[in-house]
């Protein structure tokens, strides 16, 4: 074969080109910006360059050389983009409440005073007399940060800049992390004890059977999630089918609570991810031999042996790799429990939404999906190094 | 005959469709019998009831006058080897081997010896860290055979183990197979269509058609006797032909076939119509009738089969197909010549 010339090469750039494009827009770009996001804090920098530089030879004990303050001043007067300049405000007002009337203050006095390099701050404003202020700009004039992904952890950095843990009251990501895991990892369980056999029915029964099996399975996920969340209303609420039913048939006396808590979201996170568990296990299965367990049982394994022997070990790399996507979608749920959880049972996302939402905090969004992002590869570089070294069916 | 394994009146119905009808068989113990059949023959379905993937609609199967019929299949100590080996594939050759005596429970250190004494036998330890993805048709085939014998089980059933074998492998393989049943004295019984095969390593061939037996018998008798026309047919090659009885003695008859008029042993009833099957190297060829039965034929087509010609006779309608060695000379088309044959090599068929 002759290699391609320029021209065959150039064509399959140009047909290969809207997938790059889309990729590049709607996958790279966005997570390109979250993660930014989270680590970028230039507001401050921006608009005091001159004081960035002259602060870096301060060591943020007592109060900064008197270069520091004709920096600032400097940078205060030649500050034009008003937008700019509220935002570096905000910034540093929400490290120590105060810069926003010192900071105007002074703004103007340094606009009005003959020679920026000397003004005096102190007579501007008692306040510059106190290093915290001082040390808020210091901190606040490095490009990036790492504190919103310490937040995200419920950490912070102290005084002396060395790391500590939130206090109890201000911390909850871990908790709510901690949570998301537990459901997600509740969840995979969940999916695998129900799935597992469901895939094994499926790839054992034939013709009819197994295609109202799998459609079974299917039909879930041409639903739109809103709709299966809704109709999990219905079966558990108090007055409930599921409810009523129990109570009919005297099992229970009084309504078992089963909806906006755990056990709630368990059950329909399980239903609306249960497709992914089966259709891996199943695709598994049926490439497995099928006179593999009539052999296992000519050789003497009872049912039970056979199956924990013979094909639980060829239905591994399906299981495995079923647990990993309910597990790595499962951490990503918003919607599901937000509607049929309680308080106690909202999960990582809904903090991401809150924040990326409900109180314009792209930095601390961007860090806490950093981290959804980072545990997802972990997990997948794990499952990666596992099924490496069994041999597939087949192969 | 002593029976080992019996199956007494057995039919299998799959739906409206009856696979096995009202079988009567016996295997004696250290056996080898072949079942033989084309595809659909039920030959399969019988090994299967045999090992107890497949339930019996009705009858019953004994092994050492046990009834089995409703054993599970794991408690009836058979060895099965199937068609596609069905080896573990998760599970190294040696693993494989030793998956029957770990279900035996037999202790760890025996089983090491017991795996590695039988891997031996069949020349596979140096493969014994493999896995079977990694070995070749005939080797995988081995380890079938050597994990089906391991645990010393009364009986291996094998389902066409050849099949997806090459010809050379498959004929060394039939060879290797021969000589583990007499070696170690197992009772074996071995589905097949291919009745070379058969031919090969039985003691005894039963011929299916239909769900029913045709023919059990060993297999000189069912290749130079065959008692029905499928069997003829389907077990070598043969000449079917067709004739009326016009004189019927206690051990001759006088078969008359279009002019000519053939003398074949055996008893059959006067005025009868037969059909008659002759075997084409049973046909001897000269200038000379050198048997009871010669006939004046015309070479009507030869054709070369490397070791052998096939020779095409015609006598008025008849058309007999003869096998004539290669140092018998070339036979020209339209060459006339003297066909002789006795009268024992023309086996009557039941109609």
């Amino acid at each position: 074969m002759s290699r391609p010339s320029v021209r065959d090469r150039s064509r399959a750039f140009v047909l290969v080109a809207p997938l790059i494009l889309f990729l590049a827009l709607f996958f790279v770009w966005p997570l390109w910006t979250m993660v930014t996001a989270s680590v970028v804090d230039d507001a401050v920098t921006k608009v005091l360059p001159r004081t960035a530089v002259a602060m870096a030879d301060w060591d943020g004990s007592d109060l900064p050389p008197p270069a520091v303050h004709g920096a600032l001043a400097e940078d205060l007067r030649a500050a034009e983009d008003q937008q700019a300049l509220g935002e570096a405000v905000r910034r540093l007002n929400s490290a120590v409440s105060g810069f926003r009337t010192l900071l105007s203050r002074t703004t103007t006095a340094a606009r009005e005073a003959d020679d920026p390099a000397a003004l005096d701050f102190a007579a501007v404003d008692p306040r510059w007399n106190e290093p915290r202020f001082w040390r808020a700009i210091k901190e606040a004039v490095p490009p990036y940060t790492d504190r919103n992904l310490l937040a995200a952890l419920d950490l912070r950095r102290d005084a002396g800049g060395s790391i500590v843990a939130e206090e109890p009251g201000a911390a909850a990501n871990r908790i709510i992390m901690l949570r998301t895991f537990v459901i997600a990892g509740s969840v995979t369980l969940a999916c695998a004890a129900i799935g597992l056999p469901y895939a094994m029915l499926a790839a054992a029964a034939g013709g009819v059977v197994r295609a109202l099996l799998l459609l079974a399975v299917l039909l879930p996920l041409w639903t739109s999630l809103l709709v299966r969340t809704a109709a999990w209303f219905i079966l558990l609420q108090q007055e409930g089918l599921i409810n009523r039913t129990l109570t009919s048939l005297g099992i229970i006396d009084a309504p078992l609570p089963l909806i906006f808590n755990r056990l709630g979201v368990i059950i329909a996170m399980t239903h609306v991810l249960l497709p992914f568990m089966v259709l891996p296990i199943y695709s598994v299965l049926i490439a497995v031999p099928r006179n593999l367990m009539p052999a296992a049982a000519s050789l003497g394994a009872g049912p039970l042996r056979a199956f924990w022997r013979v094909l639980l070990p060829l239905a591994m790399p399906g299981l495995m790799s079923g647990c990993l996507l309910v597990f790595m979608v499962a951490i990503g749920y918003y919607i599901t429990p937000a509607l049929v959880g309680g308080a106690n049972d909202q999960m990582i996302s809904s903090v991401i939404a809150f924040y990326a939402l409900g109180t314009a905090n792209w930095g601390m969004a961007g860090a806490l999906g950093l981290i959804l992002l980072a545990v997802t590869l972990l997990l997948y570089l794990v499952y990666g190094r596992l099924s490496r070294s069994p041999q597939l069916p087949g192969a | 005959m002593d029976a080992f394994i019996e199956f007494q009146r057995v039919t299998k119905n799959f739906g409206a469709v009856t696979v096995v009808d009202r079988l009567d068989l016996q295997i004696a113990k250290g056996e080898f019998l072949s079942l033989l059949g084309p595809s659909g023959s039920g030959k399969t379905t019988i090994l299967m009831m045999l090992a107890g993937f497949e339930r019996p609609t009705s009858g019953s199967i004994l092994l050492a006058d046990r009834p089995i019929t409703h054993l599970p299949p794991h408690r009836r100590q058979m060895g099965v080897v199937f068609q596609n080996y069905a080896l573990f594939p998760h599970m190294s050759v040696a693993e494989n081997v030793a998956f029957p005596l770990e279900m035996q429970r037999v202790p760890r250190a025996e089983i090491t010896r017991r795996v590695e004494r039988a891997l031996d036998m069949v020349r596979l330890s140096a493969l014994k860290d493999r896995k079977p993805s990694q070995l070749s048709g005939g080797q995988q085939q081995r380890v079938a055979l050597t994990r089906a014998l391991v645990f010393e089980p009364d009986v291996i059933l094998m389902d066409e183990p050849l099949g997806a074998l090459d010809k050379q492998l498959r004929e060394h393989m039939q060879l290797e197979i021969r000589d583990l049943h007499r070696r170690l004295g197992l009772t074996i019984v071995f589905v097949t269509h291919d009745q070379s095969e058969a031919l090969t390593m039985s003691d005894r061939i039963a011929v299916f058609n239909a769900g029913k037996v045709e023919q059990i018998d060993t297999p000189q008798a069912v290749y130079d006797h065959p008692r029905t026309r499928f069997v003829a047919e389907f077990i070598g090659e043969t000449n079917l032909v067709e004739g009326k009885v016009v004189e019927a003695g206690a051990q001759q008859a006088v078969v008359r076939v279009g002019e000519a008029a053939l003398n074949v042993s055996g008893h059959v009833s006067p005025g009868r119509d037969v059909s008659l099957s002759l075997r084409p190297e049973r046909i001897r060829l000269g200038k000379e009738p050198v048997a009871a039965n010669a006939l004046i034929v015309t070479v009507a087509d030869c054709i070369y089969h490397g070791d052998h010609m096939r020779l095409v006779l015609k006598s008025g309608p008849l058309e007999l197909v003869a096998r004539a060695e290669r140092l018998a000379g070339d036979w020209a088309v339209g060459t006339e010549t003297v066909a002789s044959f006795d009268p024992q090599d023309c086996t009557v068929l039941a109609s």
